[in-house]
């Protein structure tokens, strides 16, 4: 699909929110681009502490303040800057038109309220319309997000419902009230492995139906191949690869993209041992000058120690952040592997 | 849980039972005290009527089934009367305090930075005045008679509740169904009354219903110093006053005038009983590590 004629749904402008806390200023998102076009899944795909839930986050200004700001950027939604709206502006934004669905669902619904109540509760704050309305909505929403006997389990306590129902009813009320951007944070990371594709294709069909956009944010390189269009990796606050999904996973171009691939058994290759990145995240405290991959990456030398890469075209609509990404075009073509030995390069 | 879950369990649990009942009694003494014991002055029901002007208790007769106190003051109409009083006391000064202690925990809690440290600071210093001196003072202050008396132990009573709602508020709104209200566009107010409050409640009851008792153990000590009711007021800790003087007897028998003490005594302490079983019945429903 080619999303690039369209106008942009969502476009956010070098996003940078920081955490100011005792131990110092952490940059948990850090200059952040991308579009997400109507229609389209954007995935957003990286390691735990890259910031994905961040800029999910601050799309939705919830970011936790204090400590957390946004420092800078833009978030242009239907010609508003959603970074400049205020808290009241923001309030008919959320839910409405872009809505958030949770990791959790065990403790995403509140305990206390039936399931009907609870997704009633967001149609009669956006929608305006009477219990009696909202109550025949929901039970409509129960339907179609496929819960049998939804008269009966409109009236049921969350701990009445397994996990998949739960998250069932989170996307019955995330959708309740029509939004344009679905932002779903790890919606299947709780659910086991069959709960995983059913939530996953439901989630494909609605999108269909409603017309509505997803950003889908995940650490599952699977659920990326599974729902979306495009593709953001994130790597400490920064996106280092950006492209469609088949030109992703066919051509990966950054060294970090290209060991997340690597890490994961393929079905038609048998290999011994998987690849896997060395080291962890750096310290969103202390990262390091230059490229931020440049502790772990097997191909950091002088420059990548220096200075940051830019997020640049590598070929047309795919952005990729890496000061050596042709000389890895190489060592594919050889059919070498980069991270198993460090000795391969030179 | 649900209300009627904890209800069903509350009067399964035999020590709750034995609460409720108790509870049930005073309630419909409390209700029909104008039948029970008819007033003699229909437009001043609270003061005690007199059986003389003597000094001396007398022991219980027919006429007064459980005798009189100093002054000839009847005991049986004081111990009926003065459960309304032990009620209004209770309802009232736990009530206003527990929702004063709930508004102010959970404005503290959920804003947090320095509207938490300033809201607590003022609860450390309400909590650091001795509470019987602080109501004492008070009292003194406004001047003596119920209504003061209940203003005193409200002033002082709130802190408790409050570093309770606080703790259950900060925990509480770090659950994902409150980021879940938020990203639903609900409002602050809308979160904190329908999310949390709800989600934070069950400790406070529990705490509360054990403090209903004690706020009439603290008004009728109130009574008893002579800073509580006005003397002839039907209040159990006037009628424990009351018998300060007899405690003692007469000289080879201690319990000569037993019913001046023991009747007021076990008045309030079947009171104070009671909401402490429930209290009890109901923690140990509550508490998930028990069931």
């Amino acid at each position: 699909m080619n999303f690039l004629s369209k106008e942009a749904l969502v476009e956010v402008k070098n996003l940078k929110t920081y955490f100011y806390t005792e131990e110092g200023v952490v940059k948990a998102v850090d200059g952040v681009d991308y579009e997400i076009y109507p229609g389209e899944t954007l995935g957003i795909v990286g390691e735990s502490g890259c910031g994905k839930s961040v800029t999910s986050l601050s799309i939705m200004r919830l970011v936790e303040s204090p400590p957390g700001r946004i420092e800078a950027g833009e978030i242009n939604f239907q010609g508003k800057d959603l970074t400049k709206l205020s808290e009241k502006e923001m309030r008919k934004i959320r839910g409405n038109d872009i809505s958030m669905i949770f990791q959790e669902p065990m403790t995403s619904l509140n305990p206390v309220y039936t399931v009907g109540d609870q997704i009633m509760e967001a149609i009669m704050l956006h929608k305006g319309v009477d219990r009696k309305e909202a109550r025949r909505q929901a039970v409509d929403m129960l339907q179609k997000v496929g819960i049998p006997l939804p008269e009966q389990r409109v009236d049921e306590y969350p701990h009445q419902l397994s996990g998949g129902m739960r998250q069932r009813v989170m996307i019955a009320m995330a959708l309740s009230c029509d939004p344009q951007l679905l932002i779903a944070d790890e919606p299947t990371t709780a659910l086991d492995v069959t709960i995983q594709a059913q939530i996953l294709e439901l989630m494909n069909s609605l999108k269909e139906s409603y017309g509505m956009s997803i950003m889908m944010i995940t650490h599952d390189l699977g659920v990326i191949a599974e729902v979306s269009d495009r593709v953001a990796v994130m790597y400490a606050g920064k996106v280092v690869e950006y492209t469609d999904v088949d030109t992703l996973f066919e051509d990966p171009k950054h060294p970090y993209t290209w060991g997340l691939m690597n890490s994961i058994p393929k079905l038609d290759k048998d290999v011994d041992r998987l690849e896997a990145i060395p080291g962890s995240v750096p310290s969103p405290l202390n990262f390091p000058e230059g490229c931020k991959f440049n502790t772990r990456c097997p191909l950091a030398e002088g420059k990548c120690f220096d200075v940051e890469p830019p997020l640049e075209n590598a070929t047309e609509g795919h952005k990729v952040r890496c000061w050596r990404y042709k000389d890895l075009e190489k060592i594919k073509e050889r059919g070498e592997r980069i991270y198993e030995d460090r000795g391969v390069l030179d | 849980m649900e209300w009627q879950e904890v209800l069903k369990r509350l009067l399964q649990n035999k020590i709750s039972l034995l609460g409720i009942l108790i509870i049930l009694f005073f309630i419909v003494v409390a209700v029909f005290a104008p039948w029970i014991a008819p007033p003699r002055d229909a437009d001043e029901p609270y003061l005690i009527p007199r059986g003389g002007w003597a000094i001396q208790p007398q022991p219980p007769s027919e006429e007064y089934i459980f005798g009189t106190t100093e002054g000839q003051y009847d005991i049986f109409y004081g111990i009926v009367w003065g459960t309304r009083t032990a009620f209004r006391i209770g309802l009232i000064v736990v009530g206003i305090s527990s929702s004063i202690g709930i508004i102010v925990g959970t404005i503290a809690a959920y804003y947090g930075g320095w509207i938490d440290e300033v809201i607590m600071r003022i609860t450390d210093v309400f909590m650091s005045i001795p509470f019987i001196i602080a109501t004492i003072v008070l009292v003194t202050i406004l001047g003596q008679g119920i209504t003061n008396v209940m203003i005193a132990l409200i002033t002082f009573s709130w802190m408790s509740t409050a570093r309770l709602m606080r703790s259950q508020v900060l925990s509480v709104k770090e659950d994902e169904f409150v980021q879940a209200a938020l990203a639903l566009g609900a409002n602050d107010f809308r979160i904190i009354f329908r999310h949390i409050i709800l989600n934070t409640i069950f400790p406070v009851v529990i705490q509360a219903s054990m403090r209903m008792g004690s706020m009439v153990i603290t008004a009728s000590t109130l009574s008893f110093l002579g800073v509580g009711a006005p003397e002839g007021y039907a209040d159990w800790g006037q009628m424990i006053s009351f018998a300060r003087n007899w405690i003692l007897g007469v000289e080879g028998d201690p319990l000569h005038y037993w019913y001046t003490l023991v009747i007021p005594g076990v008045a309030i302490t079947l009171f104070c009983l009671s909401w402490n079983l429930i209290g009890d019945a109901f923690r140990d429903i509550l508490d998930p590590k028990l069931n």
